[in-house]
């Protein structure tokens, strides 16, 4: 059976969160922080490549301050349509405004194991059979690193997360734990000999870039760094904010968006003036801090406005969006992280943000739980089923079955029904049965996803990479290492 | 007169209005008040009543931070006039606290120095992408009682682990405690790389730091 993805696709649901007007407000508002505040770029390469294109620049605290006419100038080099290619081109993911597209979570440091249940420290092996079930489920389409490879070491780790989803899964790869240029000269390196060389790789990114900002408004030297490599590789790369209410960003929510734009622009822009056309994306998955603890948190109605609005901005300035929803803060599949999922994927969609990280994770993307994973999964297939709206015509007005049924008759039995039912969406895991079911085993989501994700682990096994690939993927890793 | 000036310091640390803080200070060196009574009788009431409308949920952390805020400026006041007089407020603890080497997050650990200095701790920032022997170094000079170190990535995450194992080399891992924190840091973790305490956020770190003192 040919694999499929299930990505959303032209929603008829839209929803209303900024106006033009209030657009441009922000976006004044950020080239005023840009110009006059500036953002940190401690980076020499990318100072450098700032200041010849007309940034003021200060040495000595690595801040640029990039005029405003030069930020639009460059960020309108950005191609606003591109596609993420996968192993399969089947599998591949056109960026073009139409679709919404779902991928895991990163990075998680701790699994629950899908057998004994018992959490732990995340492996290899757990990238690889997290990959393995992401790649079985049609809700996603790519994969973010889920959760680190905690049993490699650091300064290759990211490497070996990339081969271990590449050994199972043909679905694109979009990684967020490359920081710096040595390991991304190596990633690049392993991309180029599975598209087969750098010039199939630039035509058929199978890999993407996401990198963190800094906030408030700065950025890693590490992180730029490899951006800038993997940008002349022709791999699309994002920059994500994360920019935090009442900590690493003004408590509120214009303010936040505004410091986060600021961070997310500077880095697109100087990826535009070194390598002008080059593909990239807006990142983002701010939230507002916690006030009582000063933690970060996953979820809660800031998190979904900013989900909506991020995307109104990505598209002002058109270039696609990588935006976090999903990715509770709740410390189990329950029901604050059905809330917080199904609420931020419903907003972050409704505005058609193109691709959407976060399935799987808990606690703030700490810890994978498949059953989660499983869960993400069904809450999109019910997004799926809600944003194709009500298709109003001859069909489905339906007057000549009302007709036959008439006043106190049945649709049930009705050709009408049968030529239509299937549309009708089906629950794989929220229960429906009838209530002296329910209490004979008292079981439900959470069991059935559990069981569900151990019958992928164990039954279900894709083609792997070819062995030659793989062992000089595996050689690439280690010439990197020596 | 005196009575007067206490309430102010005490009311502007609650308000949360450092210049308010340090201009009673100075109103209050100027008036002759000791600068021990300044403390007792003026901030510390002020930072009590903080402390248990954050504990009862009336105040939110900013609150907590910024009447710190006013007491370190107040403190900085202080602190050559009890020098002065040979006067020593008595401390929790020494801490050197900083962000390992190849991590310039800096928000959290900064946090967890507020709240560990608005406890009584001397706190040593190092600040953000520490070398590990700048610790080792740190703490020989200082002679510490403990050492926080934090991490945001989960490559970052592994130094600490290298810190405490330079700590031990150095032959001094015996005279200080060792506290973790970060995004990726776990219970698990910390047991595993032999850390001797853990917290998940600032207020949590503060009980930790008390307890290893033998002061929780």
């Amino acid at each position: 059976m040919p694999q499929t993805i299930k990505s959303i696709h032209n929603p008829k649901v839209r929803l209303n969160i900024l106006s033009e007007a209030e657009v441009r407000q922000i976006h004044t508002a950020t080239l005023d922080v840009m110009e006059s505040v500036g953002v940190r770029f401690p980076s020499h390469k990318a100072l450098d490549i700032l200041e010849a294109h007309g940034a003021q620049v200060d040495r000595q605290t690595m801040v640029a301050k990039i005029p405003g006419q030069l930020v639009e100038e460059y960020l309108a080099k950005a191609p606003p349509t591109y596609s993420l290619s996968a192993l399969d081109p089947a599998l591949d993911l056109p960026l073009d405004g139409t679709y919404s597209h779902l991928g895991t979570d990163g990075c998680g440091v701790e699994i629950i194991d899908a057998f004994s249940g018992e959490r732990r420290m995340t492996t290899k092996q757990d990238v690889q059979d997290v990959a393995r079930v992401a790649d079985y489920l049609e809700a996603i389409a790519f994969h973010w690193v889920p959760i680190s490879a905690q049993d490699c070491p650091p300064q290759s780790r990211s490497l070996h997360e990339l081969e271990a989803v590449w050994s199972v899964s043909k679905k694109h790869v979009q990684t967020e734990t490359i920081v710096n240029e040595r390991e991304m000269r190596a990633a690049v390196e392993m991309a180029a000999m599975l598209a087969g060389g750098r010039e199939a790789l630039r035509k058929r990114p199978v890999l993407s870039i996401m990198q963190c900002t800094i906030s408030p408004l700065a950025h890693d030297g590490g992180s730029l760094e490899a951006g800038l490599v993997a940008a002349e590789a022709g791999l699309p790369v994002g920059y994500m904010t994360m920019a935090s209410c009442a900590s690493t960003g003004p408590v509120t929510l214009a303010g936040d968006l505004v410091v986060g734009n600021a961070e997310v622009l500077g880095a697109l822009v100087l990826m535009q003036m070194a390598h002008p056309g080059c593909p990239v994306y807006y990142a983002a998955a701010q939230t507002s801090t916690d006030l009582r603890t000063g933690a970060y948190t996953g979820g809660g109605p800031e998190d979904f406005l900013f989900g909506a609005a991020t995307n109104v901005l990505a598209d002002f300035y058109k270039v696609p969006l990588s935006m976090g929803a999903f990715a509770t803060g709740a410390k189990e599949p329950d029901w604050q992280a059905g809330v917080d999922n199904s609420l931020s994927a419903f907003m972050a969609v409704s505005t058609l943000s193109d691709m959407l990280l976060g399935a799987g994770l808990l606690h703030g993307s700490r810890i994978l739980s498949y059953e989660m994973l499983l869960m993400d999964s069904e809450i999109w297939s019910i997004l799926q089923a809600l944003y194709q709206g009500i298709t109003v015509n001859e069909e489905t007005l339906a007057l000549d079955a009302i007709r036959e049924v008439g006043p106190g008759g049945s649709f049930l039995a009705h050709k009408h029904t049968r030529r239509h039912m299937r549309e009708r969406w089906q629950p794989t895991l929220m229960d429906r049965r009838p209530y002296n079911t329910w209490e004979a085993k008292r079981d439900g989501g959470r069991e059935w996803a559990r069981e569900k994700a151990q019958q992928i682990l164990r039954e279900y096994h894709p083609e792997p990479l070819e062995a030659g690939l793989r062992k000089e993927l595996q050689k690439m890793i280690q010439r990197m290492e020596s | 007169m005196s009575k007067e000036i206490f309430e102010k310091l005490t009311s502007s640390i609650i308000m949360g209005e450092p210049e308010a803080t340090v201009e009673a200070t100075q109103e209050a060196l100027a008036a002759g008040i000791e600068p021990m009574d300044i403390i007792r009788q003026g901030l510390m009431p002020g930072m009590n009543v903080v402390g248990e409308k954050f504990s009862s949920g009336e105040y939110y952390l900013p609150d907590l931070i910024i009447a710190a805020d006013g007491m370190r400026q107040a403190m900085e006041l202080l602190e050559p006039e009890l020098r002065a007089r040979h006067q020593t407020l008595e401390s929790a603890g020494t801490v050197v606290i900083g962000t390992v080497k190849g991590d310039i997050h800096e928000i959290g650990k900064s946090l967890v120095a507020t709240m560990l200095s608005a406890n009584g701790f001397k706190v040593i920032d190092l600040g953000v992408d520490v070398p590990t022997q700048k610790f080792v170094d740190k703490v020989k000079e200082t002679g510490a009682d403990m050492v926080g170190l934090s991490a945001l990535l989960t490559t970052t995450m592994t130094v600490q682990r290298e810190v405490i194992q330079a700590l031990t080399v150095a032959g001094i891992r015996e005279n200080v405690k060792v506290i973790v924190g970060g995004a990726p840091v776990t219970r698990g973790w910390a047991k595993d790389i032999g850390a001797d305490g853990f917290a998940e956020d600032a207020m949590g770190a503060v009980a930790v730091a008390k307890q290893l003192m033998g002061k929780g």
